[in-house]
Formats: structure tokens, sequence, C-alpha cells
């Protein structure tokens, strides 16, 4: 539809331009609309679940930590020269090599994804393999109603663990970053 | 009917998105972003029908709740320097 090939395009003219800001105060506002376009993104493709993350981590908590971040910083790119944009030409040598390396790579990733099944084909190996086991088996051998919380919480509940462990240790690591320094 | 709604939203969030990137003012981009969330509020409630599940009307509900945190955010950084 034409909504969403309108939408990826604000989402790459917010993600270059919050690149080419020098003003890093802006480019943390930028990222902030870069994850409420993308979350809208999100919600287009079905999946509300993700787009929910991405609105309350990429555009709230993402937003708050690095402000919490530029305080401990400074607030300009480089030398602190007030610019708007880097006045320095689009292209010189160094960008134009990586800009190869990231059309190469991202020419190698689509070339990948056209053997990947149809957006919602019913065929697709991921319907086949274990999600009707799944569907018809979760209720009576977990004993859970939610399909979901059987999943992530019985079938995979190491893999949460994990997950839970990891983003205990993120948040320890934050407060302790993040925390007043007590007068000695 | 809600399709051609939708994209006069996603025009008019055309229009802010260069407020956004042009500036000149971080104030103007701040508001700027406060706007594209309102409008991402709008967009979720119209796709909820366009999609015929109305529920997601809920979802645009909590994005209205938690789109003001960055704004806090940054408006206290302004006034304090910090977020302490």
């Amino acid at each position: 539809m034409i909504i969403d090939f309108i939408l990826l395009f604000f989402l790459v003219v917010s993600a270059i331009a919050a690149i080419r800001m020098k003003d890093l105060l802006s480019t943390v506002i930028l990222l902030s609309a870069y994850s409420l376009i993308m979350a809208v993104v999100w919600t287009r493709l079905n999946a509300v679940d993700v787009a929910f993350t991405e609105a309350s981590v990429g555009a709230g908590i993402t937003t708050v930590l690095l402000i919490a971040a530029l305080s401990r910083t400074r607030r300009w790119e480089g030398n602190g020269q007030r610019e708007g944009f880097k006045s320095s030409k689009l292209f010189d040598s160094h960008s134009l090599l990586s800009f190869i390396a990231v059309l190469v790579t991202g020419a190698v990733l689509v070339y990948g994804t056209l053997d990947m099944p149809d957006y919602g084909d019913p065929d697709a190996p991921s319907h086949h393999h274990v999600a009707p086991r799944y569907i018809k088996g979760s209720l009576e051998e977990s004993g859970v109603i939610n399909m979901v919380t059987a999943l992530l919480a019985n079938y995979r509940g190491y893999d949460t663990l994990g997950e839970t462990t990891v983003i205990f240790t993120a948040g320890t690591s934050v407060i302790l970053l993040l925390r007043k320094k007590r007068a000695q | 009917m809600f399709n051609i709604a939708a994209t006069v939203i996603v025009l008019a969030a055309a229009l802010v998105i260069y407020r956004a990137i042009k500036g000149p003012r971080i104030y103007d981009r701040v508001l700027a972003v406060n706007v594209i969330g309102t409008k991402t509020v709008v967009l979720l409630a119209l796709i909820g029908y366009i999609y015929e599940r109305p529920h997601f009307l809920d979802i645009a509900l909590v994005y209205a709740i938690i789109n003001f945190i960055a704004t806090i955010a940054f408006l206290k950084y302004r006034q304090t320097g910090g977020l302490d």
C-alpha cells in the first residue's frame, strides 16, 4: 500500500537527518520520531507487541537514557561549533567506501530474503513445523490458558530465564552508571 | 474511508517531519516529535479500523499515555542541565 511506502520513506529521511545533525540533542529527538514511525510500521505488519516495545523502549526509555547520557557529556558533536548540518561534502573517499560496503551488504541481505516464503503465506514452514503441536497440546501439557504465556514460560523456560537475566544485568548496570554520587 | 483518512494523516505527518528536520530551534523539533506522537495515536486507531481489529484502540490509548515521557525528560534537561 502507498502508506507503507510513505512511512518507510519517512523512516529513511529521519534516520539520515539524525545521522547528519551536529546537535546531539536534536539527534536524540529525531530518533524518538524514528521510533514512533517504526511503531506504526510494525502495527501495519500486524506485529502489535513489537510495535508496543518499539514505542515504549525506542521512543520512551531510550530517549530518556540518551538525554541522561548527554547531560554527562557535551551537547555538540565535534569541536563545539553551532551548525545545523555538517558542512563537509556529502561523499568524501572514506564515506564513499563505507557507502559501497553498506550497499553490497544490503544487496546480499535482500538476495538472502528472496527464498523466504511470502508475507502471510499459510504454507510457510513456520506454520507447519511445531506451531500446530503447540496449538493443540499446550493447554493439556502446561495447564496455562494463554498460549503465548505457555510458550514463553513452559516450553522456553530457560530461554526466558536467560532473557530476564540479561535485562536484569542491563538494568543494574544502568542504575550503577546513572546513580547520584553521595557526598563523601 | 479510513484509508483516505490514514493517508491524509500520513501526509500531515510529512509536514511535521519537515519541521523536525529543519528546526531551527530545538523546541520546534520537540514540538514536532510531540505532534508526530499524536499522529501516531490517531493512525493506530485508524489502522485498527482498517484491519477490523478495534482493540487496537486500547494500544493507541496506551501510546497516548507514554507519549510525553521523552518530552518531560527533555524539558527537565533544558531546565536543570540533567535528569537528577
